[in-house]
């Protein structure tokens, strides 16, 4: 029966000897080890979800750039093509533009050479008469000097006239 | 490495289980006309003593203090020379005092010797209160020199350290720690109430362990049987019972005294049983951690015993191996034993502070 029948003396030793144990290491063991454990572990926590993190932005970054290269690719190609567009237009345009200003070019060319002609002409015709009155001024001086020759003239040109 | 060590622990129990038998067979020689009394060597081992018997005829006295009429009263257990028969009469500040199977009794005003009853109770005394420090409380004191010299250094690694990684010991009791924690305190109480019970839990866990411990090991300054005495494992067991009614909430109390969804002749056959069941819970864990704690020093004592029953060093080839045998397991009975204590009290904690929505 004695051995179990609890002794005052060691309760209250053991209840003084837990209590002084829970208070000292309560505040100088426990609490710095779980602090130290539960930082440790966040930290860890922390450190995992940041390599995530940083692999996620990686990825993303990988993404964008891949992306941001294609887009440049495909500006590059447009802007090509863009170019190659122009410089046939202007090619055309040129061409279209020197058609245009060289038909322009001959026909002014043209009409100066016909109007040039024109005066020409006029020129020689106004020549033409006056030398053609100066010689039939002088042949008819020649002819008509003397009477015979008059009336040789009158008659050949009666002849010619029929009259009807 | 890890062999080695492994080994010299063996090597070690082995060792100690010789040293115990020879300090048990050099008491046998004093007095070899007398049959050998098994209970007797036991239940002297197993039970709490003034002054620390070492090997053969050394022993450490203890202080024995006590709470009398006269005041306190000091002297040490020197001044009973071994006496546990009451026989040896110590006078201080006019009382006299004996010492009947290690308790200590005072005698009433008058009378100058001691006589006892049918049942060798003493008649004519009686017991003052009694906060000798004796073999139990000597090892207690111990073992808190002991966890404070390892926890406090644990701490210190931790607090030297820039990154928190503890060294040395602490490295070894980080993972128990943890384990305390992830594996009693957060399943059984929850992720956002663990924290207030952490250092109980902790302190609980380490001073059993570590008391059982002690208590395997078979010589001076170790070996007394405190975590397998009552009044040390029902005190710690007030303590979780204490901690329990005070975070009890009121779901606690409903589902105690009228448990909810059942028709009223069972709730009236209910609630007796449920208030039987809150102060049996306690019990059975004080009476659980006493009797697998005496029975492994029990086992031990009577498989040596084996050698002075049977009178033949022969039978040394057989109880020396079952020893270390059991030895060895009880070096991991203790341990399981410290984390049942701790986990049931986690687990009482656990349900007084459930709340309604948790079903």
């Amino acid at each position: 029966m004695d051995l179990v029948t609890p002794e005052w003396g060691l309760i209250i030793w053991t209840s003084l000897a837990f209590l002084i144990l829970l208070f000292v290491l309560g505040k100088f063991a426990w609490k710095p080890i779980l602090k130290a454990v539960n930082d440790r572990e966040d930290s860890i926590k922390n450190a995992l979800s940041e390599a995530e993190n940083a692999r996620k932005e990686m990825q993303d970054l990988q993404a964008d750039n891949e992306r941001i290269l294609k887009e440049a690719r495909a500006e590059r190609e447009s802007m090509l093509k863009e170019a190659r567009e122009l410089k046939d237009k202007i090619v055309s345009d040129a061409k279209e533009q020197a058609g245009l200003e060289a038909d322009k070019m001959i026909k002014q060319a043209q009409a100066t050479i016909e109007s040039e002609k024109k005066a020409a002409v006029a020129d020689i015709k106004s020549q033409v008469a006056d030398l053609s009155v100066d010689i039939a001024e002088k042949v008819i001086k020649e002819q008509l000097a003397n009477k015979d020759k008059q009336l040789k003239l009158v008659k050949d040109m009666l002849g010619d006239i029929k009259l009807n | 490495m890890q062999n080695n060590r492994f080994k010299a622990f063996i090597t070690a129990v082995f060792l100690t289980v010789f040293t115990f038998g020879f300090a048990a067979s050099d008491k046998e020689a004093s007095s070899e006309d007398k049959p050998f009394d098994t209970k007797e060597l036991i239940f002297h081992h197993i039970k709490d003593s003034h002054g620390f018997h070492v090997a053969g005829d050394v022993s450490v006295p203890l202080p024995v203090i006590l709470w009398t009429d006269n005041g306190l009263v000091t002297f040490m257990s020197s001044a009973f020379h071994h006496d546990i028969e009451g026989e040896v009469i110590v006078e201080r500040k006019g009382l006299k005092f004996v010492n009947v199977h290690e308790k200590i009794y005072q005698l009433d005003s008058g009378a100058s010797t001691v006589s006892f009853d049918a049942e060798s109770h003493p008649t004519n005394a009686s017991r003052p209160l009694d906060l000798s420090i004796t073999k139990n409380v000597f090892s207690m004191l111990l073992s808190m020199v002991v966890i404070f010299l390892i926890f406090l250094t644990a701490a210190r690694s931790y607090r030297k350290s820039t990154d928190n990684v503890p060294t040395g010991i602490g490295k070894f009791l980080e993972p128990i720690i943890v384990f305390i924690r992830d594996e009693v305190a957060i399943p059984n109480i929850g992720e956002h109430k663990y924290h207030k019970y952490m250092p109980f839990l902790l302190t609980l866990f380490f001073f059993i362990w570590i008391n059982n411990i002690f208590g395997l090991i078979p010589f001076f300054p170790f070996s007394s049987n405190l975590s397998g005495n009552i009044a040390f494992t029902a005190t710690l067991a007030v303590f979780t019972f204490i901690i329990t009614l005070f975070s009890s909430k009121k779901y606690y109390w409903k589902h105690m005294l009228w448990m909810p969804g059942l028709p009223i002749p069972m709730k009236l056959f209910l609630a007796p049983i449920e208030i039987i069941g809150m102060f049996v819970k306690p019990i059975a864990l004080l009476i659980r951690l006493f009797a697998n704690i005496t029975a492994g020093h029990v086992i031990v004592l009577s498989l040596i015993s084996l050698i002075f029953i049977l009178n033949t060093e022969w039978a040394a080839l057989v109880s020396v191996p079952f020893t270390v045998f059991i030895s060895v397991i009880e070096v991991l009975v203790v341990a399981i034993q410290a984390y049942i204590f701790t986990m049931l009290s986690a687990l009482y904690f656990g349900q007084a502070l459930e709340a309604e929505h948790d079903h």
